[in-house]
């Protein structure tokens, strides 16, 4: 089948009036994002489920955003929504819609990796909450992303399956841990992404690839079939080349769920309601230490234009002091791996996934697992034991679960002065890949995100300029993070919206000469 | 902070992670450079501050006490390293009385 390469620059909310109204079939939008996942991300197109090549065989260009292609149930979820219009039914804002799915998210049938060589090959018996909402909205799943291992990295050089490169500069990362997802929606293989977030993993790679992304109020999307890093703290969210269609997006996937008893009981915000309303009078929040916490001067610049244009619209800013904000970072690296060492207990060889036989089952526990996780996950299995052992779990867990508590608290004290608190999203731009060898540098990009993680509240990220790393880089993305209470995520997407339509940043990397090898 | 290759060891061994000896001379270094970063929370007053465990504080969650839907064995075991018959097989882990 023929299709039209121009369907693949036409955002979520376009494509889905489209099919809507009859211009277009969901299969013909379909085809084009397949052909161009074939042409630019280097998986092998061929049959029922497209893989990608193994890291040694990829190209210099190839994206390798997608671990696996799931194109012929694609074509049958495709064909599913034009017969439901045919027949007269009416169809969601996103029927019809393709999506790159994370591939933490169990959908039944396909395989499940967490970008690990751990459970390589399993193949989920059941769909994860947010697959089935995705289903019921006529959006058509792609395939599954590719991730840093078990969503820990801020890269996605840490996928066993080697890494995703950035469409802005294929020598660069997308950030992470949803890269995968994140690029495939900045290259135009996908209009939207789902990613998850427990310290950044979404809003870090949107800011890095010129994308919306948003990380809901902790508990307003399921996490029933996310496979856990942090229960306190993962959130599966939004990635669109706009604030509308990443609201639309968000709305297909928050909502109470009976299968997650972390599930917010309460009804979640209308983020697309909101979404007109502008900032006039809006008090906004200009977070002290994390507009001064290590940023490179070109994002800084880019952060002070949007601030006044913020102002500009209408909006009163004033700067506001979050004071335990920078203990966030070393209170996540103790919360986070400490739930991580519980959680990922589970890969025993057992039940799923790798096992390496051994004389004992603990022999075998220790060898599967030796084996099965890569050096970041297991440094951050060792750090949680660790802070969680006896001896160490006053000083290490307990004492960083009570800074959670202050900065949450600051939070609270914040939003009483402040509509919403906003931040540059990543200190810097996209940085090379293999250039942060350090475990401890890398954890240095989640500073500005890590307090709304600990605090729960949401926050969205949105592109608001370019900026270049001040070493020879070409116009690379710059993302202002946007903050609001618990339960209002509303109030982001609005301000987002607004901070859209002041910067209007264009989402495709070629319209700032960008998308090269530098 | 000080860590040594055999405290390593230890929490290897509580994690259940089969490491040889370079991989744990190389994750020492990094394990203490991580933990004296972390350890900066320890600078934090907090006294009569409760530890936060979940943000919306939600407590004592239940559901109606009704069968639910469950998988069928076959699916589960599907994805089993070792099936044997309707159980997951494991090495012995009980020895067989002399």
């Amino acid at each position: 089948m023929s299709a039209d390469p121009a369907l693949t620059r036409l955002g979520a909310a376009a494509l889905g009036a489209a099919v809507g109204a009859g211009e277009v079939t969901a299969r013909e939008v379909l085809e084009a994002h397949l052909d161009a996942i074939a042409a630019r991300d280097g998986v092998v197109a061929d049959g029922d489920v497209w893989h990608a090549r193994d890291a040694a065989d990829l190209g210099p260009d190839d994206l390798h955003a997608f671990l696996v292609v799931t194109a012929a149930r694609a074509r049958d979820a495709a064909d599913a929504v034009d017969r439901r219009r045919a027949a007269g039914e009416a169809l969601g804002p996103l029927a019809g819609v393709p999506l790159a799915l994370k591939d933490v998210l169990t959908m039944r049938g396909a395989p499940t990796t967490c970008g690990s060589r751990m459970l390589e090959g399993w193949v989920p018996p059941y769909d994860a909450t947010v697959t089935e909402r995705l289903a019921a909205a006529g959006i058509v799943v792609l395939g599954k992303t590719n991730m840093d291992e078990f969503a820990m990295g801020s890269s996605t050089e840490n996928s066993a399956y080697g890494p995703t490169r950035n469409p802005w500069d294929p020598d660069r990362v997308p950030g992470g841990s949803s890269g995968g997802s994140a690029a495939a929606v900045a290259g135009g293989l996908a209009p939207l992404g789902v990613g998850t977030d427990t310290g950044g993993s979404i809003r870090q790679p949107a800011a890095f690839t010129g994308l919306v992304g948003g990380k809901p109020t902790y508990g307003a999307v399921s996490r029933y079939g996310l496979v856990a890093f942090a229960s306190s703290l993962d959130q599966a969210g939004p990635f669109a080349r706009d604030v509308t269609d990443a609201a639309l997006l968000h709305a297909v996937m928050a909502g109470p769920d009976p299968r997650d008893a972390t599930s917010d009981p309460t009804d979640p915000a209308d983020v697309v309601a909101a979404l007109g309303r502008g900032v006039e009078g809006l008090r906004v929040g200009v977070v002290e230490e994390l507009e001064e916490a290590g940023c490179e001067p070109g994002v800084r610049a880019v952060f002070l234009a949007a601030v006044a244009a913020l102002e500009a619209a209408g909006a009163t800013v004033e700067r506001v002091s979050l004071p335990h904000a920078g203990y966030g970072l070393p209170a996540y690296y103790l919360v986070a791996p400490a739930e991580a060492s519980s959680n990922l207990a589970r890969f025993d060889g057992v039940r799923y996934g790798r096992r390496v036989d051994a004389a004992t089952a603990e022999a075998m526990n220790a060898a599967t697992r030796g084996e099965g996780f890569g050096p970041e996950v297991r440094r951050r299995i060792m750090i949680g034991t660790h802070a969680l052992s006896s001896g160490y779990v006053d000083a290490y867990y307990l004492q960083a679960a009570r800074v959670r508590t202050l900065i949450a608290r600051d939070f609270a004290t914040a939003f009483d002065r402040v509509d919403v608190l906003i931040s540059p999203t990543a200190p810097g731009v996209a940085f090379r890949i293999g250039a942060v060898a350090d475990p401890l540098a890398m954890y240095r990009n989640d500073v500005a995100t890590v307090p709304a993680s600990l605090a729960g509240v949401p926050a969205v990220s949105v592109p608001i300029g370019t900026a270049d790393d001040g070493a020879g880089s070409g116009p690379l993305p710059v993302g202002l993070q946007i903050m609001a209470p618990l339960r209002a995520d509303d109030r982001c997407y609005r301000v987002a919206r607004a901070v859209e339509a002041v910067v209007g940043f264009d989402p495709d990397p070629a319209a700032h000469g960008a998308g090269v090898r530098r | 902070m000080s860590l040594s290759e055999d405290e390593v060891r230890h929490v290897a061994a509580l994690a259940r992670l089969a490491l040889d000896d370079d991989e744990i001379a190389a994750l020492t270094p990094q394990l203490a450079d991580i933990l004296a970063y972390a350890a900066e929370v320890g600078a934090v007053a907090t006294d009569d501050v409760a530890p936060m465990t979940h943000p919306l504080g939600l407590e004592d969650v239940t559901r109606p006490d009704v069968p639910g839907e469950r998988l069928p064995a076959d699916a589960v075991l599907a994805a089993a390293p070792d099936r044997v018959g309707d159980r997951f097989g494991v090495p012995r882990i009980v020895e067989e009385d002399a």
